[in-house]
């Protein structure tokens, strides 16, 4: 595993997650995520070979409801937080040229 | 005993003779907060006016000689990350500054359903990041016991108007120990429930897999009773259990007999501050003179505890905190001339750093090459720590140790440093992996005065026991009732 994440890495990472960074945070998130993450290394000691992976507290699966329809939002009230709407709907910059 | 000062269970004694009324007190706390809430700066959004209107129809209902709710009439304090349909829910971040939720939560309707007065919303790291309430968008909150410490976090705002007297109790939540950390800063009782007891509807989403919702209190039995009222089943959390709501209340009172308490020595390590070692050894040995049996555990992987929370925590708050895009709702930058440049520009300036930290981190351990090594390592260890407590609770009831390795730290001691700040997670994040209950009670003071807590934790939906054996200690002790001196 990496010992360490350069500024590379970081803006790659700031790319999947969406999320514009000035040349500061590129430097410090690439000591500060290092860190972490080499502390985190600390569970490769471990051996969890055929130890299944727990995603939840609860042993539950697939809760299905009824497909019935029932009251919701309307439109005004899922509106009513748009920073930029048109009409009924959400506005957004051009997404296909 | 002065009005601010009583209890839940006190508040509505006095409610029902008749002594006071709920726009009484109602008041009597706004008029506290406006002096001393400055300081301490536990609320975002006071909601003055539908609190007062409230009160006076509980009042008048009460005239009436209606039956009412199990809070009829008590003013209580909200974390700013659970939805109120009036007023804002920002989650202490610029990027919901002003987002107002369409619908409350599943507790606020039960709350409502029990005749609560909301006073207001309380302070939080933004989106529920981080242990000092330093790390919001909207100032920092002091810890009444020193307002040159934290009040510890992410619900620093609940446990310091509590403690300070400025609501009866609050709700706050937990992810990784942001209800028990912060009332064990502030010197009182932080429940956080088994994962599945309290429905997360209208909670703003961290980390799935380990998010509940509790009671911040003066006392275990308000604790008991504010569970009691948010407890249930909810379609709408499909994590939710289905699960009767035991009757928190009945024998909180009565002793638990036999009663082995299990202690991992490896709780007790170089990490630990001397003092909440001695406070917590003090407290173990009136459990002893209780009659209670104290057992030697040995958890040795509690150490890993913490690198599988951060990995798990981070690669659930990536995901949960994608939706922030500023198309729906939140702050949307109006420069960008596309809709990638408009998502990447929005969030820069809308997510605070540890936020941007926290979704870098699991973005990348969810990262392709990266996943196997990191997260789904992280899932198999989280399997291993709940085997280690399983087969603690074949040989114990109720686990005791420290809340905190460390008392309340000074403002701006560990903000540059994410990782020993994570290090005051060290103790809490157990019950999170594992979805056991917990819960932190006032144990004793520093030599400097300040706050120490103890946790104890139980098996999953065994809150009635957790609380009666939190009420033995309590019933045996006064740090509960000691009061911070208040700065105006």
């Amino acid at each position: 595993m990496p010992a360490k994440i350069d500024p590379d890495q970081v803006r790659r990472i700031a790319r999947l997650a969406r999320i514009n960074l000035t040349q500061e945070e590129l430097e410090q998130f690439s000591n500060q995520l290092s860190d972490i993450l080499n502390y985190v290394d600390q569970l490769s000691e471990l051996n969890t070979e055929g130890v299944e992976p727990t995603t939840g507290p609860l042993k539950i699966s697939n809760v299905f409801r009824q497909d019935q329809a029932a009251r919701s939002l309307s439109s005004e009230q899922a509106l009513a937080n748009a920073p930029c709407r048109h009409g009924d709907f959400f506005a957004v910059p051009k997404v296909l040229e | 005993m002065e009005l601010h000062c009583l209890s839940i269970h006190q508040l509505a004694a006095e409610l029902a003779k008749g002594q006071v009324s709920s726009c009484q007190a109602t008041e009597h706390l706004f008029e506290r907060i406006e002096r001393h809430d400055p300081v301490i700066h536990g609320y975002l959004e006071l909601q003055q006016d539908a609190a007062i209107a409230q009160a006076d129809r509980i009042d008048k209902r009460r005239n009436d000689g209606e039956t009412l709710g199990p809070l009829a009439g008590v003013p209580l304090a909200i974390k700013d990350n659970i939805c109120v349909s009036h007023g804002r829910t920002t989650c202490a971040s610029k990027i919901l500054g002003n987002f107002q939720s369409p619908y409350d939560a599943h507790v606020i309707e039960a709350l409502n359903a029990a005749d609560a007065v909301i006073l207001g919303k309380t302070n939080l790291d933004e989106f529920a990041m981080g242990a000092s309430t330093e790390n919001s968008g909207f100032g920092l909150t002091r810890n009444p016991w020193n307002p040159e410490t934290v009040p510890g976090g992410s619900s620093g705002g609940s446990a310091a108007v509590v403690a300070a007297d400025l609501a009866y109790a609050a709700l706050g939540s937990d992810t990784g120990g942001s209800i028990r950390q912060p009332a064990a800063f502030c010197s009182v009782v932080g429940l956080k429930p088994t994962y599945g007891r309290v429905s997360r509807y209208g909670l703003v989403a961290f980390g799935s897999s380990l998010d509940q919702i509790g009671p911040i209190a003066k006392t275990v039995p308000d604790a008991a009773l504010l569970l009691a009222a948010i407890a249930s089943h909810d379609r709408r959390d499909s994590t939710s259990a289905e699960l009767e709501v035991g009757d928190y209340l009945a024998e909180i009172e009565r002793p638990v007999k036999p009663l082995r308490i299990g202690v991992a020595s490896e709780y007790f390590g170089p990490g630990l501050d001397k003092e909440i070692a001695q406070a917590v050894r003090r407290a173990l040995d009136l459990y002893e003179s209780l009659g209670a049996e104290i057992v030697e555990l040995s958890m040795p992987l509690n150490k890993y505890a913490l690198a599988v929370y951060y990995i798990v925590a981070t690669a659930e708050a990536s995901s949960n905190l994608a939706r922030y895009d500023g198309v729906r709702y939140g702050y949307r930058d109006r420069d960008s001339k596309d809709h990638i440049d408009m998502y990447s520009a929005s969030r820069a300036h809308g997510f605070g750093a540890e936020v941007k930290r926290r979704i870098m981190l699991g973005t990348y351990t969810l990262s392709a090459g990266y996943y196997d090594a990191y997260y789904l390592k992280a899932l198999k260890v989280r399997t291993l720590i709940k085997q280690d407590f399983d087969k603690a609770f074949e040989q114990v009831d109720c686990i005791a140790g420290p809340v905190t390795p460390t008392p309340p730290f000074k403002l701006g001691e560990k903000i540059d440093d994410p990782l020993t700040l994570y290090l005051s997670d060290v103790y809490t994040v157990m019950a999170n992996l594992t979805g056991l209950p917990a819960i932190s009670i006032p144990c004793g003071f520093s030599s400097a005065g300040l706050p120490i807590g103890l946790q104890l934790t139980t098996k999953a939906f065994s809150e009635e026991l957790l609380l009666r054996i939190a009420r033995m200690f309590e019933q045996a002790t006064d740090y509960h009732q000691r009061k911070p001196k208040l700065q105006s």
